[in-house]
């Protein structure tokens, strides 16, 4: 039994992984005010990014390099035309996510002549796993917390970075700044458009990561539409935590565990569809009780006046 | 006293025309509190502006200590020792004192945000100028007095030896006013040159040791606050420069369309604008309000409008409460509404004329085919009437208004309004930035109104012109409070009426009489 737990607690973190760099890409954004919607294009762009070019190349360090490329890449498309030439964000960040759905079976198959997935097509590389000294002999607890992909190590490092960059730096005080009041950033010359570039070209940088996890470790080869709506569990994640990095990956790891949840529901006769429901369903109640909280609190409020 | 600024003979246009100031001259030495008053509109902002960089000019020097300044941005004047504490904060509400004090002058190596620095820097000068404020707490757990003194330390932090004031105590409570006042003394020992911008004389007189007295865009004059007294000053800001005179017979008043009673409102931030406000108006009668701007007037207007819920009292138009009801409700009460801004509230910008005027009436069974088709053969024909009548210059009645001028703007509103077929036209700020032709056009619409077709009218204005010549009774507002009554406009001096408007006198409510 202990067992059995300690490998579904193992998954939990597996399958968290790309949702908590997707989760922290989103709070960099949302932090300097604004909805990064586009991460799912990002991770999609990277994963694909990364595969080819490591596979041609056989470097991983150039395929990863790519991989981040790419992403900051769309995150430049992305805020070139809507911070200066005044697009509706959204709808590029819309309009990019679908393009590249289609997008990376497109160039998938211009170079491997596959369209479903290029395992066998291109021998990529992929970022191994790691053994925890020590930790891994404990038991029960090394079991779950040892063995894991490096870039899982990586996402939680990122959390305490990115937790880091927000509330200790200059910069974050910048992006905190502009995302709360503009005017009173520009008025003591912070450029907002500035800071925009720089928040979503930082989250364009974690999201790669997410994305090259899943087809550098979590997988390791590239699948068409791979990424299956990850980026925006992700960014229910950050939103049901207002863009805390820590409150945003423990929402990250909540959606995860009902992922994982899934993938073992499959083996039984459970509807698995009905468990792959749960991570939006339960986006849109803690968003509704969230709603409800802030109202009461506001009620109570008003009548202390 | 060394002289720090002068600004000479500065023109400013605006794009639509607009002549904002006219040669106007303002010198300010150092280790002054320099008083700059002037009605709304007046050009006091314009100026402001111009000093802080956020307008350019046309005509005219700025000098900082006799050199050209060449001010280019509100960085670039920040650069070169000016301060600007705006009537709404520039802070960002969950950051700290410390924080905000020193946003985008961040202390710290590399990276690093040195918070202890920060607030070790703002506590310095909150010390050296006697401005207490704790470093640590966040904006958004401050009041109004303190959130002030944060956005002074901010001029402070960055060396400004030139500090703007616009209008600061108008969200401060009498203690704090007095509290910042010391504080203000105690800059003007340290040096700094302090332009302070009000309405309200007797905090000029408290406070200021010169005053410059503007009034529709040029300088009226400067003088030494002994040489002053409260209504010498408001003379000066008051005084009438054009007379639109406006013939109309004597009013009628029969019976009363609307009634005000005990009504108050109090707004978000939970401050009474409006404060026990009871008054009447009958058919063929003008009642004007008059009153330095944000002393409730607009208030009222929106309260009788719909557009803000009443928090105490009633209105009734026509005998019927306008509790509860929509705007769309009460304007089917017989209710005209001309609105303060007429972008935002007044028209809709991107739509043509014919829509605009049409918003209000597109639901009357009048323009029905067969009781569910728009018949638009019969707008057509209605709006060309409507523009030909008012005579609104326009390609035709599909231009979009945003592509009209504002005279033309406002000339498409008021056909609106005026032929909604109302028995409570609400005028508030009817004429405010247009042109002679049109403001006449209007004035002259609104008494003929009354007289031909016995429509109650209210009209709100900051211009005293228009106040003193369109109405038949004429109401003064101060701090949500009506303080005064005149039952014949006609016969009141633009002097006296200033000195009500500014609180210099008060009537009684024996003197006022019965206000229907």
């Amino acid at each position: 039994m202990l067992d059995t737990v300690a490998k579904f607690l193992f998954a939990v973190i597996r399958v968290s992984t790309p949702l908590i760099f997707g989760a922290v890409a989103a709070c960099v954004t949302r932090k300097a005010g604004l909805l990064n919607l586009a991460i799912e294009s990002m991770m999609l762009a990277s994963a694909l990014t990364g595969v080819l070019v490591s596979g041609a190349t056989q470097s991983l360090m150039l395929g990863m390099l790519a991989g981040f490329c790419a992403a900051i890449a769309i995150t430049l498309i992305i805020s070139y035309s809507s911070f200066v030439l005044k697009c509706d964000l959204y709808l590029v960040s819309i309009a990019m996510n679908t393009a590249l759905v289609g997008g990376t079976v497109f160039v998938m198959y211009l170079c491997t002549k596959q369209k479903a997935n290029t395992a066998g097509a291109i021998a990529s590389l992929y970022v191994g796993n790691l053994d925890i000294p020590l930790i891994k002999d404990i038991p029960f607890l090394g079991q779950i917390i040892s063995g894991h992909n490096v870039l899982t190590y990586l996402s939680f490092v990122m959390v305490a970075l990115v937790w880091y960059l927000l509330y200790k730096t200059k910069i974050g005080l910048r992006i905190r700044s502009v995302g709360e009041n503009p005017q009173a950033a520009e008025s003591v010359g912070i450029s907002p458009t500035k800071i925009y570039f720089l928040s979503f070209g930082m989250s364009g940088f974690i999201a790669a990561l997410g994305g090259m996890y899943m087809s550098m470790g979590y997988l390791t080869w590239f699948a068409r539409d791979m990424i299956a709506g990850r980026g925006m569990i992700s960014m229910s994640a950050m939103n049901i935590a207002s863009g805390e990095p820590i409150q945003a990956t423990l929402a990250a790891m909540v959606f995860g565990a009902a992922d994982a949840l899934s993938n073992y529901m499959q083996l039984g006769s459970f509807p698995s569809e009905l468990i792959s429901m749960f991570p939006y369903i339960c986006t849109i109640v803690i968003l509704v009780l969230m709603a409800v909280a802030r109202t009461l609190k506001a009620t109570v409020e008003r009548n202390k006046v | 006293m060394a002289e720090v600024l002068r600004m000479q003979d500065i023109v400013k246009i605006y794009s639509n025309g607009f002549m904002a100031n006219k040669d106007v001259n303002l010198v300010v030495n150092e280790g002054e509190i320099h008083a700059l008053v002037g009605e709304n509109g007046a050009g006091k902002t314009t100026l402001m502006k111009i000093l802080f960089g956020m307008e350019d000019f046309q005509g005219g020097r700025v000098l900082l200590d006799g050199a050209d300044a060449n001010i280019s941005s509100p960085l670039d004047a920040i650069a070169k020792g000016i301060g600007m504490v705006h009537q709404h904060f520039m802070q960002v509400p969950s950051l700290t004192v410390a924080e905000n004090v020193t946003l985008g002058i961040e202390p710290g190596r590399g990276m690093a945000f040195d918070k202890k620095e920060a607030i070790a820097i703002t506590q310095e000068i909150s010390d050296k100028y006697q401005l207490k404020v704790n470093a640590n707490e966040k904006i958004a757990d401050l009041g109004v007095g303190l959130r002030q003194k944060v956005e002074i330390l901010k001029a402070l932090v960055r060396k400004c030896r030139i500090l703007i004031l616009d209008e600061p105590t108008a969200v401060l409570t009498p203690q704090e006013t007095q509290e910042l006042f010391v504080q203000l003394k105690a800059l003007k020992k340290g040096g700094i040159a302090i332009i302070f911008i009000s309405h309200k004389l007797e905090e000029v007189m408290e406070l200021c040791d010169r005053v410059t007295v503007l009034r529709a865009g040029r300088t009226v004059g400067t003088d030494v606050i002994e040489n002053l007294n409260p209504a010498k000053i408001s003379r000066m800001m008051v005084g009438r420069d054009v007379i639109l005179e406006i013939e109309k017979e004597l009013a009628k008043p029969t019976d009363l369309v609307l009634e005000i009673d005990a009504l108050q409102y109090k707004n978000a931030e939970n401050v009474m604008m409006v404060d026990g406000v009871s008054f009447g108006i009958r058919r063929g009668e003008i009642v004007g309000i008059a009153g330095v701007e944000g002393n409730g007037q607009n208030q009222v207007a929106e309260l009788i409008s719909g557009m803000l819920q009443i928090s105490s009292g009633d209105i009734r138009i026509c005998g019927k409460s306008v509790r509860g009801k929509n705007v769309r409700e009460i304007r089917k009460m017989g209710m005209a509404y001309i609105s303060e801004d007429r972008m935002v509230y007044g028209c809709a910008a991107n739509l043509p004329i014919r829509e605009n005027i049409m918003a209000d009436r597109i639901h009357s069974k009048e323009y029905r085919k067969f009781g569910f088709l728009i018949d638009t053969k019969k707008i057509n024909q209605d709006i060309d009437k409507l523009i030909e009548d008012f005579e609104v210059s326009c390609d035709d009645r599909t231009q979009p208004v945003r592509m009209l001028s504002g005279g033309n703007i406002q000339k498409v509103i008021v056909a609106r309004e005026f032929s909604s077929g109302a028995h409570l036209i609400l005028a508030n700020q009817p004429t405010r930035g247009i042109d002679v032709g049109t403001t006449e056009m209007i004035r002259k619409t609104l008494v003929k109104k009354s007289r031909e077709e016995g429509v109650a009218v209210l009209l709100v204005s900051s211009d005293l012109n228009e106040v003193l010549e369109v109405s038949d009774r004429l109401l003064v507002m101060k701090d949500g409070k009506i303080v005064a009554h005149f039952k014949d406009a006609s016969t009141v001096s633009e002097e006296l009426l200033g000195e009500y408007m500014l609180g210099v006198k008060t009537m009684t409510p024996e003197e006022m009489g019965e206000l229907v």
